[in-house]
């Protein structure tokens, strides 16, 4: 280890797991840690520009049984700039076509002595399922509609960048709730923190259920969005959707996209959020993603830091 | 051995209304009486300390032969079952090909006859291919020995069979056994629809699947005077509707499944596929609505709803995986860990949902000890712990959630026609 990263200093004692597999079951101060942990990242990299070889020597894997660009370059390029090694391994060029379950799959790379599997896949829980499978560990880089840890600590790294703390915020996830992971990891993890959630969007992709869970349910974005300090904005999942849950694209941008006339109506400080990729003029329109109050950019800069902060925390466990 | 006698147990036959520690002998396969002076040669259990029931009788199994021998055979299906205290069951026809023809009736039943195991009983198609478009050949089916009607674990989709099925099955005075679910609505469904679904973010299966064909299941049973059964209800609103429909004098009879009754959809949130089965594992108060039904007699019969899937069709995702779950030799004593000890049922009231009850819907002169009935008996020990290990369940699947979890009451032995098979 070079002198750079041994001033780094070893992971904090607080964190003890292995995996990242969601934020549901992440105490407030276990997800502190990650977000100061990923605080330094930035900093200790001139904004994850420049490399901090604390990995060294370690191998990480992206085992992405799904479709993802931006995920995946995130987490390569994390490893690398904590300089580890990183190997791809996209479900398309592999054996899953050939009839192997995704158990054989993972343990077949496990035993090329890899040190974290970073894994994306269509069906709910596959991470969890891995990690009862598995000596190495798992992080989770979304499984289907359940979660999305890294997802749902950048945002909360990017409101707590441009507003020091999440208590007392009021932040809304709009769009498409049930068929979004990034939802959920929010939910959890900005309630934890003491923020106030709203969910909204059409009464198809928005349950009443989540109230049991201290969120509250909003169905019109006009209603909520004067107290809104934060509007993080999903998109529409057209690929997970069976039946179409509401009429026509035209009618979802009628009813939430943010939009000139509703930054109009908003608090001159709202932050903008979305975890991309973005339809432009269907959730947002151009002048709004581009615009002062967005932060969308930061959100991606911010992935890279809460990825190093992730793999080198899960990685420093039983050293 | 031509003679048996059973000493010393707690006989329990609530077809005689009987509850009282006798010795039960056995004679030429038949049931000869109790307490009676026995002398010369005779092969002696004792029961000291165990229940004598009728053995116990399972409406409707899946044995998955022919065509999923991976899942399950005739012959371990129905291993299984003698383990589990059953000396009948009703094998449900979703094998491959389906149980359409007098073809496939004989060949269960020279299977399970050359198993010998227990008595197995055929559940022909409704339909042929158990496609739900046409009617399967009812007539035959019963020449060749079927005694009762379904698609199961499939629902009945198509309205106007169902309501055909229901007049053709008159003339035989066969019941039309449906699993009640409308198809729409449980489409990709993963698990019951709830709160713990909308966390783990799988697709649900709304209660109001199965409560919309039940209530047209019943309204057509009522219109027709057909036989209707229910196949392992697992909602409030089901349960309520068979509760108002038997009240009008319509003819149904429903069941639950054992895992209905003692796991809710909670278990889930390990991601583990055991506990994915259909119906779904409900919520607790679905789950409160059903004990109160099996309480008060609205359900007639707890079933296993024993399903085996190969274990690695079970090792997928999760919403890839097959429904399903191992459970003919656990149901006894889930029943009396859940069921008896906490004062739910007594023994006599679960053994009518166990025995009697089921004999009377699938027609069988079973579920009786009477002097002259079969000699079909369960001999059970309801203090005896044992621990489930896969390897020994005689059930081909590995499907079973509760290997390595202690159970209280074990099936010691358990005589089939006068012969004691285990």
């Amino acid at each position: 280890m070079n002198a750079v990263a041994a001033d780094f200093g070893p992971a904090p004692s607080l964190w003890k797991r292995r995996h990242l597999l969601d934020l549901e079951s992440l105490s407030a101060p276990e997800l502190l840690c990650v977000l100061d942990t990923a605080a330094r990242f930035k900093q200790a990299t001139n904004g994850c520009r420049s490399k901090l070889p604390v990995l060294t020597g370690k191998t990480t894997c992206n085992l992405f049984f799904e479709n993802s660009t931006r995920t995946r370059t995130s987490f390569s390029l994390a490893a690398r700039r904590l300089g580890a090694d990183t190997v791809e391994f996209a479900a398309s060029s592999s054996s899953l076509s050939k009839g192997e379950t995704f158990i054989d799959t993972a343990k077949n790379i496990q035993a090329m002595n890899v040190d974290a599997l970073v894994i994306r896949h269509v069906s709910p829980g596959t991470p969890h399922i891995l990690s009862n499978n598995l000596q190495c560990s798992v992080i989770n880089a979304g499984d289907g509609a359940h979660e999305h840890p890294t997802q749902g600590l950048l945002d909360i790294m990017t409101i707590r960048e441009h507003r020091g703390s999440l208590e007392g915020l009021t932040v809304a996830l709009v769009g498409d709730i049930a068929h979004s992971r990034t939802a959920r990891s929010n939910i959890w993890g900005l309630k934890r923190l003491g923020a106030h959630v709203i969910v909204c969007g059409p009464a198809t992709l928005v349950s009443r259920a989540w109230e049991s869970f201290g969120v509250e349910v909003a169905y019109s974005l006009d209603e909520i969005l004067p107290r809104c300090d934060v509007l993080n904005l999903l998109r529409v999942q057209f690929e997970r959707q069976t039946t179409r849950p509401f009429p026509s694209v035209r009618e979802y941008a009628l009813l939430y996209a943010m939009n000139r006339e509703r930054m109009a109506r908003a608090k001159p400080n709202i932050l903008i959020m979305a975890p991309g990729p973005i339809n432009r003029g269907v959730e947002i329109t151009p002048d709004v993603a581009d615009g002062p109050q967005s932060v969308i950019l930061d959100q991606v800069t911010n992935g890279l830091a809460v990825r190093m902060a992730v793999l080198w925390l899960v990685t420093s466990q039983g050293e | 051995m031509e003679r048996l006698l059973i000493q010393n147990g707690r006989v329990i036959d609530p077809s005689q209304g009987l509850d009282r520690v006798a010795d039960v002998l056995v004679e030429k396969g038949k049931i000869a009486g109790f307490d009676l002076k026995v002398s010369g040669d005779c092969q002696i259990i004792d029961a000291s300390d165990c229940i004598v029931s009728p053995g116990l009788i399972d409406p409707h199994v899946e044995l998955r032969e022919p065509g999923c021998e991976e899942d399950e055979t005739i012959e371990t299906g129905t291993a299984a079952a003698l383990a589990g205290g059953f000396t009948s069951i009703g094998c449900l026809p979703n094998s491959e090909p389906p149980i359409d023809t007098q073809a496939g009736v004989e060949f269960v039943r020279q299977k399970a006859a050359r198993a010998r195991n227990v008595n197995v009983y055929v559940v022909g198609c409704v339909s042929k291919n158990r496609e739900g478009k046409e009617l399967a050949e009812m007539g035959s089916l019963v020449e060749a020995g079927a005694v009762a009607f379904s698609d199961a674990p499939r629902p009945i989709h198509n309205t106007d069979l169902l309501r055909r099925a229901f007049e053709y099955s008159l003339m035989f005075k066969r019941p039309i056994f449906d699993r009640p679910e409308v198809l729409e609505l449980t489409h990709g469904g993963v698990m019951h629809e709830g709160r713990t679904s909308l966390v783990l973010g799988l697709p649900g299966i709304p209660a109001a699947a199965e409560e919309l064909a039940a209530s047209r299941d019943l309204r057509l049973a009522e219109a027709t005077g057909g036989r209707l059964h229910l196949v392992n209800i697992s909602t409030t609103g089901a349960v309520e509707l068979v509760r108002r429909a038997k009240a009008r004098g319509v003819k149904v009879t429903a069941s639950v499944g054992i895992a209905n009754l003692v796991f809710t959809d909670e278990r889930l949130r390990t991601f583990d596929s055991h506990y994915k089965v259909n119906p779904p594992l409900r919520s607790s108060d679905h789950v409160e609505s059903l004990l109160a039904g099996l309480a008060d007699g609205t359900i007639d019969v707890i079933a296993s709803g024993h399903a085996p899937r190969a274990v690695e069709k079970k090792m997928r995702e999760l919403d890839q995986a097959p429904f399903g779950m191992n459970l003919l030799e656990m149901t006894l004593a889930l029943v009396n860990m859940h069921l008896v000890v906490p004062g739910l049922l007594d023994w006599p009231a679960a053994i009518a949902r166990l025995s009697c009850n089921p004999a009377r819907l699938l027609g069988i002169p079973k579920g009786t000890l009477r002097p002259g009935a079969d000699a079909d008996i369960a001999i059970i020990n309801p203090q005896a712990r044992w621990t489930v290990a896969s390897r020994q369940l005689k059930s081909k699947s590995d499907n079973a959630p509760l290997c390595g979890v202690e159970l209280l009451g074990r099936v010691e032995h358990v005589v089939v026609g006068g012969v004691l098979r285990f």
